[in-house]
């Protein structure tokens, strides 16, 4: 096929080309690494990605332009316009589609490939690739097909299409036989060289089998460990894919967001002081419902109206935002209310736990659409010193993460997970839309405190409360 | 390509990724995590070779839907880290959803 430029011309201006995408990917993700630069770091990573998808057009030995074009057309189309209109409090699950959506992408670069193998007559097929590279395009496709078939079922349940946490016991060795047949196929595969039809179809079966059986039994508040342990996943697939196409650009992006995905999936792990195998592999609260009992005193509601007027007048507040405050979009009233407080000149912090929401930084991205200042934010490390200092502690839809039992009671299945020491506060306000236990199961200590009083009902309703109590208390 | 220099390609990249997340403030790990799955989207320019070469039908309808994922990723990556990232204001910087205070 006859390209725009000779043959050794176009793969001399793609390559170079590539090696500028690599340079500006990393420009801008480094620019990602502060507030004030981040905006600039996207928009340099995106003419990047222009450049490369641009210069690709002109492999040489390319043909189905026209499809080309129109896959282009529908999927960047589509995802255009879902991205733009999605709610900030729905990115944990878009952006776990997107992500799902790549990996899909890497498994269907090795599937090309796998079936051409398949296909072809059998010197041919040990011709056209050798066992490492046939490797390569096997482990991607496992790699990224379990993150493709995992990342539509994170969607669907952060979307709240599949509602239950689907557990049954055996589960684990469910899991691990798939693994193994997956893997078993998969060298097969590699070692023959050329594999059947059926084989190949029953590799990508099976991975995507597993990609959905790891994924249901996995919680809500897991979900920022198993968002972004599916990103690393997908980085690698294209990484692995990028090998069999000889394309530097996929390698570099994909290693550098396969590393950066994991060390990310560590620091969330980390937070909720459990290992990825444990977050992956066993259900959380198992055994929990044992560790309820030593809580003294009772739940003691208060009114808003009291509730704001305890605000009014504190010197300084810390606000602690949880998932409750996403499901009720409260975050708009919520910054009303400080805005209020901090033009009666109490000085307000929020204070956020790493895993609070249902992806890394959730909080921050939702806090910062109201049009929270970032410097206002403070992460666990800073603020926890501070809450000696403050009047009242704000809860809003937050519960494990500033449980006490998690320093206290080694029995509870969240012991040494750090968390926002809310309690060390001389009064701590928490609005809970009712009386039940967190996602963990767990009973939560702070609420049953003396100097901690339940404000009961929607996040939002309860803000807006609030800033009637605070303006009144004038 | 060589098989040596892909690995120094893919030791050399580890580091970096590694180096540049592990700086990134808590605050922007959403708009990293989701600029890091834009940054993999380029797996869009790998589908677009694989559709291309594509003879059969077959191929041609795995590598059409490789291309509507990987575009797909890319453009969905993109415009969702461009909104986030938009918000991010310190305290001295105007924001136009700033409401009245009364």
């Amino acid at each position: 096929m006859q390209g725009l430029l000779p043959d050794h011309v176009a793969t001399l201006a793609i390559n170079i080309s590539y090696l500028l995408v690599a340079f500006l990917f990393m420009m801008g993700l480094k620019a990602m690494s502060s507030p004030v630069t981040a905006r600039r770091g996207i928009v340099v990573a995106g003419v990047g990605m222009l450049i490369g998808t641009v210069m690709s057009f002109l492999y040489p030995g390319m043909g189905n332009f026209a499809l080309m074009l129109a896959a282009i057309a529908i999927g960047g189309g589509l995802a255009w316009w879902s991205g733009r209109i999605v709610a900030m409090t729905d990115m944990p699950q878009m952006i776990a589609l997107y992500n799902g959506m790549g990996g899909g992408a890497a498994a269907a670069i090795a599937a090309v490939e796998l079936l051409r193998m398949a296909s072809a007559d059998p010197v041919a097929a040990a011709a056209e690739h050798g066992p490492v590279v046939t490797a390569l395009a096997t482990t991607g496709a496992f790699i990224g097909t379990v993150s493709f078939s995992g990342s539509l079922i994170a969607f669907g349940k952060l979307q709240g299409l599949i509602k239950r946490s689907f557990r049954f016991k055996g589960q684990q060795i469910v899991n691990l036989l798939i693994v193994g047949a997956t893997l078993a196929l998969g060298a097969s595969i590699v070692i023959s060289a050329h594999p059947t039809m059926q084989t190949v179809v029953l590799f990508f079966a099976l991975a995507l089998i597993l990609g959905v059986t790891m994924t249901l039994p996995i919680g809500g508040a897991d979900m920022p460990v198993v968002i972004s342990l599916y990103n690393a996943f997908t980085g690698l697939a294209v990484a692995f894919e990028g090998f069999v196409l000889e394309n530097a650009a996929m390698i570099i992006a994909g290693i550098v967001v396969g590393s950066a995905g994991t060390l990310l999936t560590q620091l969330m792990a980390k937070a909720m002081n459990r290992s990825l195998g444990n977050v992956l592999f066993s259900g959380f609260g198992e055994g929990a419902a044992a560790a309820a009992e030593g809580v003294t005193g009772a739940l003691k509601p208060i009114e808003a109206s009291d509730a704001g007027v305890m605000m009014a007048f504190a010197q300084k507040v810390i606000v602690i935002p949880g998932y409750g405050m996403a499901v009720a979009q409260a975050q708009h009233k919520v910054w009303e209310l400080c805005q209020l407080l901090i033009d009666k000149g109490v000085m307000v912090r929020f204070a956020i736990h790493p895993v609070a929401g249902r992806m890394p930084g959730h909080m921050n991205v939702l806090l910062a659409e109201a049009g929270v200042p970032y410097d206002l934010i403070a992460d666990l490390d800073e603020i926890n010193a501070e809450f000696d200092t403050a009047d009242v502690a704000l809860v809003i839809g937050a519960n494990d993460v500033v449980n006490p039992v998690a320093r206290t009671d080694k029995g509870s299945p969240i012991y040494g997970m750090p968390i926002l020491n809310a309690d060390k506060a001389k009064n701590v306000l928490v609005i809970k839309r009712g009386q039940g236990a967190g996602f963990s199961g767990i009973e939560n200590h702070l609420f049953y405190l003396d100097n901690t009083r339940m404000v009961y009902g929607d996040a939002q309703k309860v803000a807006a409360e609030l800033i009637h109590a605070v303006k009144a208390a004038g | 390509m060589e098989g040596v220099i892909a690995l120094y390609i893919v030791m050399l990249a580890a580091f970096t990724g590694y180096e540049i997340i592990a700086r990134v403030p808590v605050i922007l790990h959403t708009p990293l995590m989701s600029g890091s799955n834009f940054v993999h989207g380029i797996v869009l320019v790998g589908a677009m070779v694989a559709l291309g070469r594509a003879d059969t039908v077959l191929e041609q309808v795995i590598g059409f839907i490789g291309v509507v994922l990987g575009a797909g990723n890319a453009v969905g990556g993109y415009v969702v880290t461009e909104r986030m990232l938009q918000m991010f204001k310190a305290s001295g910087q105007k924001n136009q959803k700033k409401k009245e205070p009364a």
